[in-house]
């Protein structure tokens, strides 16, 4: 099978408009989450791009008036990709998009409703690059932005595509908080993911793009040497009480990169930082060996992004092997589920070749991939 | 090497019409509506499967074809069980998620419900139908402009090869402002019918 690499890559996000802005931003221990008056009937926090920054950026390379927030920040991070990447698009390029819930804005804003459709989303984001072939929509829940990077490596391992542009986002909506407050869980205080004292999520805007390739010249490569995508089985909104769909997803992707569990070096967890789900990823990843692997949750920076969160910290773990650093899981304090784990408390420096990011949602989906940092 | 697709089983749900492996097997009323048609299946299948009733209509849709492909395909629990699932549909969740938008735009009237916010997303339908057959294997949820079975076929194919299901539970299916249409068929590397993009259109379009 071909080796597959993730070369260039780029988030937008409250903490930056490219990927060393935000993993430096991360190593201050700085957050995008902040209290918002205006986006829910009362006061809320959230990570949220401000629009005159963005539209700032935007109009740069186009005109920010006729796309959607959303549309904006994905272009804007795939803008940057398509320029640092090795390749160039050809009619064996791969346009990947992954999303939970696109532009759904549209139904209530002063754009058309028809742009709350995926492909029509899609299609501008296609037409703005000049890509050659259909774009790919990957719309799970929020394990979109992960399995896309599965579905590129699994299209270029069986020479579907030379190459491929994976990008991800989702907004702060007032149809997702509305949707999440009415499940109370959204969290009083900037999310603590896997402390005691957590009371739910906070949400986040981001988008995040990378390339990929089986031909690089990168001395030092980030490779995806492993992967798996397998459901519950369980329930449709609640996690598996045994981790179920995470573990058998964590044991695929360890099979295949034929790595024994104490060779990862690194996890960067979902961590929602909601009752149900981070107890689910501790008893799964205590069931696959992993509780004494140095362990962080993004979230606490970020935000739970949706559709974008799999890929944004698929980025900013591969900045960790880069720079040989393990971060602070932001908002931990006690930890708060009832078995083991390794939670990163401090920033520090260790030597890292491995990691796997892991992510669950609605509809029992998880998605775990392994990436390992290769010398050449 | 790419592996070569066979058919197990294909099943088309459209118009109020039923049909496995190409044969018309339930034909109601065009004119019915789409609630009442699939209340008449549930009660002549005798389901007895009470979470149904839960369902929004992308569900029950995806819910009933999977039914009828599953009986038809009599397949192994066991391979039932690793049974990977790849879905798609151009419409996502948007026939729900307008009636959900309708219960927070007027603030005087705002009652944003859990259990209708649960189907805001398409791939909950890959979730019911992993409950009902205890279904862990690998999950994809794609979105496109028409069907695209040169897309589900490379990503069916690709999950072979790579080992990580031996049989897929492949699809279409849309639900959007009362149209709707469901098409799924289950491949594997042994099967009754080659695998070729010409039956799949022809069994596509001919209902």
């Amino acid at each position: 099978m071909k080796d597959v690499f993730i070369t260039a890559n780029t988030i937008i996000s409250p903490l930056g408009f490219d990927s060393e802005a935000n993993v430096s931003a991360i190593a201050k221990e700085q957050s995008g989450i902040t209290l918002h008056n205006n986006i829910s009937t009362s006061p809320c926090y959230a990570s949220i791009i401000d629009h005159k920054k963005l539209d700032d950026a935007f109009s740069k390379i186009g005109d920010s008036k006729i796309f959607t927030k959303l549309e904006k920040m994905m272009i804007l991070s795939l803008q940057d990709t398509i320029s640092q990447a090795s390749f160039s698009i050809s009619n064996k390029t791969a346009l990947i998009i992954a999303s939970t819930k696109g532009n759904i804005d549209a139904l209530n804003n002063n754009f058309e409703p028809e742009r709350a459709y995926l492909p029509v989303l899609a299609h501008k984001i296609k037409e703005f690059f000049g890509f050659k072939t259909e774009p790919i929509i990957i719309s799970n829940a929020c394990v979109s932005g992960i399995l896309a990077i599965a579905v590129a490596k699994r299209f270029l391992q069986n020479d579907y595509y030379d190459n491929a542009f994976v990008v991800g986002g989702d907004i702060v909506s007032e149809f997702t908080l509305s949707g999440f407050q009415s499940f109370q869980a959204i969290s009083k205080k900037p999310c603590q993911p896997f402390s005691k004292h957590r009371t739910g999520i906070s949400i986040g805007d981001a988008a995040a793009s990378v390339a990929i390739t089986t031909d690089t010249s990168e001395r030092e490569a980030i490779q995806i040497i492993g992967d798996g995508s397998c459901n519950d089985a369980n329930h449709i909104s609640g996690p598996s009480r045994t981790g179920e769909g995470l573990y058998l997803s964590i044991i695929s992707a360890l099979k295949e990169a034929n790595l024994k569990p104490e060779s990862i070096d690194y996890i960067s967890a979902h961590g929602t930082a909601t009752a149900f789900n981070d107890e689910m990823e501790a008893i799964a990843f205590n069931r696959a060996k992993l509780e004494k692997i140095p362990l962080n949750s993004l979230k606490g920076y970020y935000g739970h992004t949706l559709g974008a969160s799999g890929l944004l910290e698929s980025i900013v773990g591969i900045h960790s092997l880069k720079n040989n650093m393990l971060y602070k899981s932001l908002g931990m304090d006690e930890l708060g589920v009832t078995m083991p784990l390794n939670i990163i408390e401090n920033t520090t420096k260790k030597e890292l070749k491995t990691f796997i990011k892991t992510a669950s949602g609605f509809g029992g989906c998880n998605t775990a991939v392994i990436f390992k940092k290769v010398k050449q | 090497m790419k592996k070569q697709l066979k058919i197990i089983a294909y099943c088309h749900i459209k118009n109020n019409t039923i049909s496995i492996n190409g044969k018309s097997i339930i034909a109601k009323d065009k004119d019915l509506s789409f609630s009442d048609f699939v209340k008449q299946i549930y009660k002549e299948k005798q389901l007895a499967y009470p979470k149904f009733f839960k369902m929004d209509n992308l569900c029950k849709l995806a819910f009933l074809t999977s039914e009828f492909l599953f009986e038809a395909a009599k397949l192994d629990s066991k391979i039932i069980k690793h049974t990977g699932i790849v879905l798609s549909n151009s419409a996502s969740s948007l026939d729900t998620d307008r009636k959900y938008q309708d219960t927070i735009t007027d603030k005087d009237n705002y009652f944003p419900s859990p259990a209708v916010f649960v189907y805001t997303l398409a791939n909950i339908m890959i979730g019911e139908i992993s409950i009902r057959h205890q279904i862990k294997g690998e999950n994809a949820f794609f979105v496109s402009e028409k069907f695209n079975e040169t897309l589900i076929e490379h990503y069916a194919s690709s999950l072979i090869t790579n080992k990580k299901s031996s049989h897929i539970l492949c699809g279409w299916v849309d639900m959007d402002n009362n149209n709707y249409d469901a098409f799924m068929y289950l491949v594997s590397e042994e099967g009754l019918y080659n695998y070729s993009k010409k039956i799949i259109k022809k069994t596509y379009t001919q209902n």
